[in-house]
C-alpha cells in the first residue's frame, strides 16, 4: 500500500520509548514500526484542530495526506471511541485509485476494492441508479 | 533526510514544501507582525511541523515535509498507556 504512518501524542519521546518497550511490543511483535512523535505542548495538534486545551491532549485525529502534501481525509473522534483500521485502509485504497485515474474514476458509497467505480461525465448524469444500487452502500 | 537537532515539537507555520514561517520572518526582520500559522484544511496542503520522535529504538527529529512524495497517515491519539 506504500503508506507512511506517523503517530502523535503529547507524551515525550522518552515516554514513547517506555510504552513501546513495556506494552506495545507485547501486542505487536517487535513493537510498532512507525515513528512515535512527541507534541509536548500541543502546538502541532493545535494547527491540526485536534488539541483539547482543557484536557491537555491531542484527541483522536486522523489525516490522510497524499504525495503532494494535500490533506485528502480527516476523521476526528473523542478519546473513548477507537478507530476502525479496515475503514482507514479502504479509504486509502479509494484515494489512491482516484489519484491513479486522475479523477476519471470515483468510488461510490460503500466502495470496496474490486467493486465497480463510477466514471463521472455527461453520460452518467441521471443514470447512477442504473450502475449503482443502494445495497452496494453496505 | 538531513540530520536535525532534536528539539521540541512545533509547527513551522507553513504548509509542507514551503519555507518555514520563522525562516521567512528572519529574512524580513524589520516586519514585526504576527505570524499567521497555516492550519489543517481538507483539500489543502498539510501544515508542516518538526518534532522529536521515538522510532526503531532511536530518538530522532521528524519533519512532515520530508515525507513529500509518499502517502502519509498522520494519527493523533490522547496518550501513551491509555486504554483505547
Amino acid at each position: 500500500m506504500d503508506v507512511e504512518v506517523l503517530a502523535v501524542s503529547v507524551d515525550s519521546q522518552f515516554v514513547h520509548k517506555v510504552w513501546q518497550e513495556e506494552e506495545l511490543s507485547r501486542m505487536v511483535d517487535g513493537g510498532v514500526p512507525f515513528p512515535m512523535v512527541s507534541d509536548g505542548a500541543g502546538k502541532i495538534g493545535s494547527v491540526y484542530g485536534v488539541y483539547d486545551e482543557a484536557g491537555g491532549v491531542d484527541v483522536r485525529g486522523r489525516f490522510i495526506i497524499d504525495p503532494d502534501g494535500v490533506i485528502q481525509a480527516i476523521e476526528v473522534l473523542i478519546p473513548p471511541v477507537g478507530r476502525n483500521v479496515s475503514e482507514l485502509l479502504r479509504q486509502i485504497q479509494a484515494f489512491q485509485l482516484v489519484r491513479k485515474t486522475k479523477g476519471a474514476e470515483a468510488t461510490p458509497s460503500g466502495w470496496q476494492p474490486g467493486r465497480p467505480t463510477l466514471k463521472p461525465g455527461p453520460d452518467l448524469v441521471g443514470k447512477v441508479w442504473e450502475v449503482w444500487k443502494t445495497d452496494l452502500a453496505f | 533526510m538531513e540530520e536535525m537537532e532534536i528539539g521540541c515539537g512545533k509547527p513551522t507555520g507553513a504548509v509542507v514544501g514551503d519555507p518555514a514561517k520563522d525562516e521567512v520572518i528572519e529574512q524580513e526582520e524589520e516586519k514585526a507582525k504576527e505570524v499567521v500559522m497555516a492550519v489543517a484544511k481538507i483539500g489543502k496542503k498539510a501544515p508542516d511541523f518538526q518534532a522529536p520522535a521515538f522510532h526503531k529504538g532511536e530518538f530522532r527529529q521528524v519533519k512532515l515535509s520530508d515525507y513529500l512524495g509518499k502517502w502519509v497517515v498522520l494519527c493523533f491519539y490522547p496518550g501513551d498507556f491509555t486504554f483505547v
